[in-house]
């Protein structure tokens, strides 16, 4: 791959620049409510207490994996909305077969880990084999899995479920001390703060990601579906193979999104288990514009603005519901902007290349003459 | 809207006829320039256009004749010069602008729904002028009647041929009150007896006061057609001539600005080992749709080619998916040596060595956001040297890819650049060039030259050529019939996805290939110009 310093720039200024935007059309909104700007503003922008760079790096890892499973499928321009369904419904089978500790210690968490990914899949590979065989858009039919996902996941967890006494809160089976995942211990200053342990999970995903995708003859052929469907076809690619796969790849990654939690904070499965993951996680995707360091980056500002927005009531009087509407924002200023991007570097690299061949044809011309002469 | 006197016709001929007398002139440009970033699109272009003639544009393949009328259709706004429409100066800066001082363009590719009728397609954004009811029914079967466009305002349009929508197109931009029609490369899609009946309608258009500018390359034609011929090239108007004293040859070298490379047969190399057979293969369409493909049989040997000509979608395509395994033929045997092939996926055809060009390069050939190199892999995304195991070697891709650009003559900066960036001609020589590399027993080539430029036509030719020297079969469809007489060996003309008995290009005219494509065979409906 060749970097030029004028693409890095390009690539850097369609987030940044969204991100202003965001802020230019939330002041706005907070003018046109009377609401404090200024406060609003330092809340969400002071530097986080250790407690809450903690807080943001944990819910980065999270967000980082949403992010990749939605990433595979936007790659082949699969959109696939029902990662929040997915990990859900791989939170719970996991959660279910964790707590039975059926094995020891690690193992048990490198087969739940499995287990979550099976289920995920395997929940994606119904609206993949409904694309390929009946044609039903996987967005149509995500969207609906997650609703199943919900009433699904509900229906079992009350069979399964212990109600805890004196509580309506309704949990799996808790994992065994010994299959639970220690975190990583950071200070910062005077606190001790843990890092969920699962971070590697992460950051192993991310790798495979950049790896399978840039470097094998799989990838190829799905970046090669992404690009032109009929291109592929023309290539060789079995396109419905590739969408069910990358469909079921999709939704393994999705498996994994609410593993950090379940083996590192809730070691349960319950009704408080953190939902809406799978959204958040598109959100990343698009401002990460799919690749492996940017959705790391992406992941952190979500968690970021998700995380500062908790002082928001408080110090500024103003609901952190606000931060809903900067991400909001974001995400749609930013398609806007890598759209524009993207159709300006075509335009530059047309112009570009017509000039270098015109420079190479007025030299070839000039040689000629002075050899003629 | 300008009204023009259909009597104010010209007394002189000549194309250099006095440029004093404004008002005959229909169109005037003047110093028309246009620059797009690195080249200039044109350059000083000078053309007078008497009103009331057809007056007919000619030059290659980006010459800039297509840039000129969008810059007189108003999509595009020149650099510098003006525009003189009827005397007036004029400045376009839309369609709708252009329109509205009688400038309508029918294009190339057709505009027009299927599932509607004429009336429905005519009226189409034109709703405010005589409504969507009788009025504008009565309004189309009289523009129909006066220029004897004979066209039935509640046909649907799928019932319609190619001719009889093009005149559809004539009508809806006359239907928009257009007084100067510039019809864009009418006869690429006809077959020659359709040719004979738009010209027809174009001496009738002429015969009441329409202006007619007429883009083609085709010489023969334009000869047969036009009052006044300019000749653009290298983007400026560089003669114009009177085609009562001037012969294709003169108004060829004009356009090339030397002597015209031709796709000559070499030797024949021909041998007897059958390379490719398709045999009694048949597609069906879709339900209640006759056949795609009836019975289609063919054989090609080692060193052959075999031209496929036809009007277009009499199943070309569907053949050359059948063959490349992206559909599954209904019945009948295809064989690569002897090999069933029949049904086998695309990537086994394409690793048993069948080199594809498709016919549209960017739908099917290329990933126009990757860079050349990923272009350079794809098709051969399982074959050395792109891969090693499962993995892709970028490095040695892209070592191959230097040497197809180097070997294949691809204009490029880098390897790195995009294959969007590049010019048709220059993507069509990475393509052939990346098939090639791969040395292919069966080379399947779909419209190989379409879109390019001279240099790129004359070279794509000659690699055809070697690769069939070389032994290769090679399965070539084409819409030009200058290029299928003169590459082929044998020449099959399909129609309704049918197959006709094989033509000898040594000795088959132009007319009866005409006719086999109209499946007017022996008896051609109407003498051909």
């Amino acid at each position: 791959m060749s970097f030029s310093p004028r693409k890095i720039l390009m690539a850097l200024a369609a987030p940044v620049l969204s991100i202003l935007v965001a802020m230019v059309i939330t002041s706005i909104i907070l003018l046109a409510a009377k609401d404090p700007v200024g406060e609003v503003w330092a809340q969400l922008l002071r530097l986080p207490s250790p407690r809450l760079t903690i807080a943001i790096v944990n819910s980065a890892v999270v967000l980082y994996l949403s992010a990749v499973a939605v990433a595979i499928g936007f790659r082949m321009n699969l959109f696939n909305i029902g990662v929040d369904g997915q990990y859900r419904v791989a939170a719970f089978a996991a959660a279910v077969f964790a707590g039975q500790a059926w094995l020891p210690g690690w193992l048990n968490i490198l087969v739940s880990l499995l287990v979550a990914m099976l289920a995920g899949g395997l929940w994606a590979a119904i609206a993949g084999w409904l694309k390929v065989t009946r044609g039903v858009s996987e967005v149509i039919s995500t969207i609906m899995l997650n609703a199943i996902a919900t009433y699904l996941v509900a229906y079992f967890l009350q069979k399964v479920a212990l109600s805890s006494e004196g509580s309506n809160v309704t949990n799996t089976k808790t994992i065994p001390e010994s299959s639970r995942v220690p975190g990583i211990p950071v200070t910062i200053g005077e606190q001790q703060r843990e890092i969920y342990g699962l971070i590697f999970l992460a950051v192993l995903v991310g790798f495979l990601y950049w790896f399978i995708l840039n470097k094998t003859r799989f990838g190829f052929d799905l970046r090669a579906t992404g690009r032109s469907e009929t291109a592929a076809i023309a290539s060789g690619v079995k396109v419905k193979r590739m969408v069910l796969m990358s469909m079921i790849l999709s939704g393994a990654v999705a498996g994994l999104v609410g593993m950090p939690l379940l083996f590192g904070q809730d070691f349960a499965y319950g009704t408080t288990f953190q939902a809406g993951l799978g959204f958040s996680g598109i959100a990343v995707a698009l401002l990460g514009r799919n690749h492996h360091i940017g959705m790391a980056v992406a992941a952190i500002v979500w968690g970021f603005l998700e995380q500062q927005s908790n002082g928001l009531q408080i110090n500024a009087g103003v609901s952190d519901r606000l931060v809903g509407v900067i991400q909001g924002v974001i995400v749609l200023s930013v398609v806007i902007a890598y759209e524009i991007v993207r159709r300006a570097s075509i335009t530059i690299e047309q112009r570009n290349v017509a000039a270098a061949l015109a420079a190479e044809r007025a030299k070839a011309q000039n040689a000629a003459a002075e050899v003629a002469a | 809207m300008c009204v023009i006197s259909a009597t104010d016709k010209p007394a002189g001929r000549s194309a250099s006829a006095g440029p004093t007398a404004t008002d005959t002139y229909a169109v005037e440009l003047h110093g028309i320039t246009k620059r797009f970033p690195g080249v200039v699109a044109n350059k000083d272009i000078e053309l007078s256009v008497r009103r009331g003639t057809v007056h007919a544009l000619v030059g290659e393949n980006g010459a800039g004749k297509s840039t000129l009328m969008k810059i007189l259709y108003g999509v595009q706004q020149p650099d510098e010069g003006t525009i003189t429409v009827n005397g007036q100066v004029v400045t376009l800066k839309s369609p709708t602008e252009a329109i509205d001082v009688g400038i309508g363009m029918v294009f190339q590719h057709f505009m027009l729904a299927d599932n509607l009728t004429v009336l429905e397609n005519v009226v189409l954004g034109a709703e405010k002028l005589h409504g969507i009811g009788d009025g504008a029914r009565t309004r189309i079967r009289a523009i129909s009647k006066e220029y004897g466009l004979d066209v039935d305002p509640d046909d649907l349009v799928e019932d319609l041929g190619v001719g009889a929508r093009q005149r559809v197109e004539i009508l809806k931009v006359l239907y928009r009150g257009a007084k100067i029609l510039i019809l864009d490369e009418p006869t690429a899609v006809l077959v020659p007896q359709e040719v004979a009946e738009l010209f027809d309608n174009l001496r009738e258009l002429k015969a009441e006061g329409l202006t007619v500018m007429f883009i083609s390359h085709k010489l023969d034609e334009v000869l047969s057609v036009a009052d006044d011929i300019t000749v653009i090239r290298r983007g400026t108007t560089v003669a114009t001539a009177d085609p009562k004293t001037t012969t294709a040859r003169q108004l060829a070298e004009l356009m090339v600005g030397s002597a015209l490379p031709s796709p000559s047969t070499e030797e024949s190399t021909v041998t007897d080992r059958p390379v490719l057979t398709v045999e009694g293969v048949d597609l069906s369409g879709s339900a209640g749709q006759r056949k795609v493909l009836d019975n289609v049989s063919l054989t090609i040997h080692a060193g052959e080619i075999v031209g496929i000509a036809g009007v277009e979608g009499n199943g070309q395509a569907e053949l050359v998916e059948v063959i490349m395994g992206m559909r599954e033929p209904s019945s009948g045997r295809i064989l690569l040596e002897n090999q069933d092939i029949s049904d086998w996926e695309v990537r086994e055809i394409r690793e048993a060595g069948v080199g594809y060009i498709p016919e549209d390069r960017h739908r099917h050939g290329l990933l126009l956001e990757a860079p050349l190199w990923e272009n350079v892999i794809l098709g051969h995304q399982t074959q050395a040297p792109n891969v090693k195991g499962q993995l892709i070697d970028a490095k040695a891709a892209k070592a191959d890819t230097e040497a197809i650009v180097k070997d294949f003559d691809v204009r490029t900066p880098s390897i790195n650049v995009t294959s969007g960036s590049l010019s048709g001609g220059n993507q069509q020589k990475l393509i052939i060039g990346r098939e090639m590399r791969h040395t292919p027993r069966v080379l399947i080539a779909a419209h190989p030259t379409r879109g390019v430029d001279v240099g790129a036509q004359a070279s794509i030719w000659s690699i055809i050529k070697k690769a069939r020297r070389e032994g290769m079969a090679v399965l070539l469809i084409s819409a030009d019939l200058e290029e299928l007489v003169g590459l082929s060996d044998t020449i099959r003309v399909i129609l309704r996805g049918g197959l006709s008995a094989p033509f000898d290009p040594d000795v088959v005219t132009r007319e009866e290939l005409g006719a086999a494509m109209t499946g007017a065979d022996g008896h051609a409906k109407e003498d051909v110009q």
